[in-house]
């Protein structure tokens, strides 16, 4: 049974090739630092608070973010997974995907300050699917987006809240993020490849 | 995955273990306050039943409801097949309408397979007459591997009315693909000609003695025993079957502590059943009928979500 992990569009491709670096190790976590501090900012407090990841790469950068806070304000920001697959707009036009975890912190989403958080923000279309998902979880007071990198190409009008990097690419550009929970290290590429 | 479900043997043991995880997914879905998913919003599912359900039925309907596609339930009484219309048809009419699926009971053993070759869309059998009911088997295996983990070497004892049960010929497929030992149970009236040749090809055992079975087995399904496609008599009466084969208060003694005991209904109590077994805390009876739910929502997501077969014969 054909099952892809792979988001045509929403490109999270960890076989890339060589391509090249444009994040290592300590650019990804200066990365999640910065973004952790920008949340807490934004909300002035880790109250009411709730991350949730995107599977499959937006789950370990919401649980880093977490900690990240925790360290900083020491509070446990909740954390969460929300999978879109069933959302998606493109289901009946690609091969079969199994869904991932859905997974709501004990305290629901009602009322809360909701980050979304996934590695790369392309079209958009992940993270449209992303609140239709959400609306049928309960109603947060506020929706925030935060990526690892914002790889341009918009399909929709959904911008984020929190960037890691923003990096300029073609459509025909691959862009491979890989984390050491899933792919055993931190890094992201960007290399010529079959567009989206 | 095949296009259609029309029997276990359509299924590779990964097909089962990814039908399994969407089904845990959808299985969560049920604890929501907004039970309904997108994912088939759209299409449209045709319940065509020619033989009485109400479980079966329903629980495709809840499904194909939650993942938001349109179900329409037709029965055999009222349509046109009661004026005479052959089966074809009546599947020809009915999907010249433009559904996108068809799930299918018939009397018949192999009507759900016939009908799969006159038609594009998916086939997805809910019982043909003894031969396989697929989803029954697979929310079966699902709901012991959420109870037991993996069915790997777990001894699975299934008793009853083996003669008259497709669940039985689904099930026992379904759990030896999982790596489970399956040991089959029934008065030699009920037990199907040829079996004996059968289990040796697909290592199963087969057995007439329930008491010398039970202390072994890691779960146990009780299996109905169908008065209503029984022509001759089968036992003397009912009270000599419930001493031979019925799991009575006394034979939960057998049962290691805390096997599971599954029933795939409706239980005629006191029969093959005593109410004591039915209502024990280790029963998987109600958690069954949940499961059934979580699987046919993925086994419609599996079969239903991806390109039409419109779509990709004309590259769309």
């Amino acid at each position: 049974m054909p099952t892809h992990d792979l988001v045509p569009g929403d490109s999270t491709d960890a076989s890339t090739g060589p391509g090249r670096i444009v994040l290592d190790f300590q650019d990804v976590n200066r990365a999640l630092t910065r973004i952790s501090h920008e949340i807490l900012e934004r909300n002035r407090s880790a109250e009411d608070l709730v991350l949730l990841g995107l599977p499959t790469r937006g789950v370990p950068l919401a649980k880093r973010i977490a900690a990240k806070i925790l360290a900083v304000e020491g509070t446990a920001v909740p954390v969460g997974e929300l999978d879109v697959t069933m959302y998606r707009d493109d289901l009946r036009s690609h091969p079969m995907r199994s869904p991932h975890k859905t997974v709501v912190p004990a305290g629901g989403i009602d009322g809360k300050t909701v980050v979304l958080v996934d590695d790369v923000l392309y079209s958009g279309r992940t993270i449209r699917a992303a609140l239709d998902a959400l609306a049928d979880l309960g109603r947060p007071a506020v929706v925030r987006l935060a990526v690892l990198v914002d790889r341009g190409h918009r399909e929709l009008p959904i911008r984020a809240d929190h960037v890691g990097k923003n990096l300029p690419s073609a459509r025909t550009e691959r862009v491979g993020v890989r984390l050491a929970e899933t792919d055993g290290t931190d890094e992201v590429r960007i290399a010529e490849g079959r567009g989206a | 995955m095949k296009k259609h479900l029309l029997s276990i043997d359509d299924l590779t043991v990964d097909d089962v273990h990814a039908l399994f995880e969407t089904a845990a997914e959808m299985h969560d879905v049920q604890r929501r306050d907004v039970k309904k998913l997108p994912a088939l919003r759209g299409k449209t599912v045709i319940n065509l039943f020619f033989e009485d359900s109400t479980r079966t039925r329903s629980s495709f309907e809840i499904a194909g409801k939650w993942l938001s596609a349109d179900v329409i339930n037709l029965s055999a009484k009222g349509s046109s097949t009661s004026k005479g219309e052959s089966l074809r048809d009546t599947v020809l009419t009915v999907t010249a309408m433009g559904i996108d699926g068809l799930v299918m009971r018939h009397s018949a053993s192999g009507a759900a397979h016939q009908v799969a070759g006159w038609l594009d869309i998916p086939v997805i059998n809910a019982g043909d007459g003894t031969h396989e009911h697929p989803t029954q088997a697979l929310l079966d295996a699902y709901t012991l591997t959420r109870r037991l983990g993996s069915l790997e070497g777990r001894h699975i004892a299934i008793v009853g009315d083996l003669t008259h049960s497709r669940v039985f010929r689904s099930g026992v497929k379904c759990l030896t693909k999982l790596g489970a030992e399956v040991t089959v149970v029934a008065p030699p009236t009920l037990m199907p000609s040829g079996i004996t040749a059968w289990s040796k090809d697909a290592g199963f055992a087969t057995s007439y003695d329930v008491d010398a079975v039970l202390p072994t087995a890691d779960a146990v399904m009780m299996l109905r025993v169908q008065k209503e496609r029984m022509s001759g008599g089968y036992f003397p009466t009912a009270r000599e079957y419930t001493v031979g084969y019925g799991l009575t208060r006394s034979r939960l003694a057998l049962l290691k502590e805390g096997a599971p005991i599954l029933h795939p209904g409706p239980m005629n109590r006191g029969l093959e059943i005593a109410p004591e077994a039915a209502d024990a805390a280790s029963s998987a009876v109600l958690d069954q009928v949940s499961a059934g739910v979580a699987i046919r929502m993925s086994v419609l997501y599996h079969l239903l979500a991806g390109p039409s077969a419109a779509a990709a014969t004309t590259g769309e």
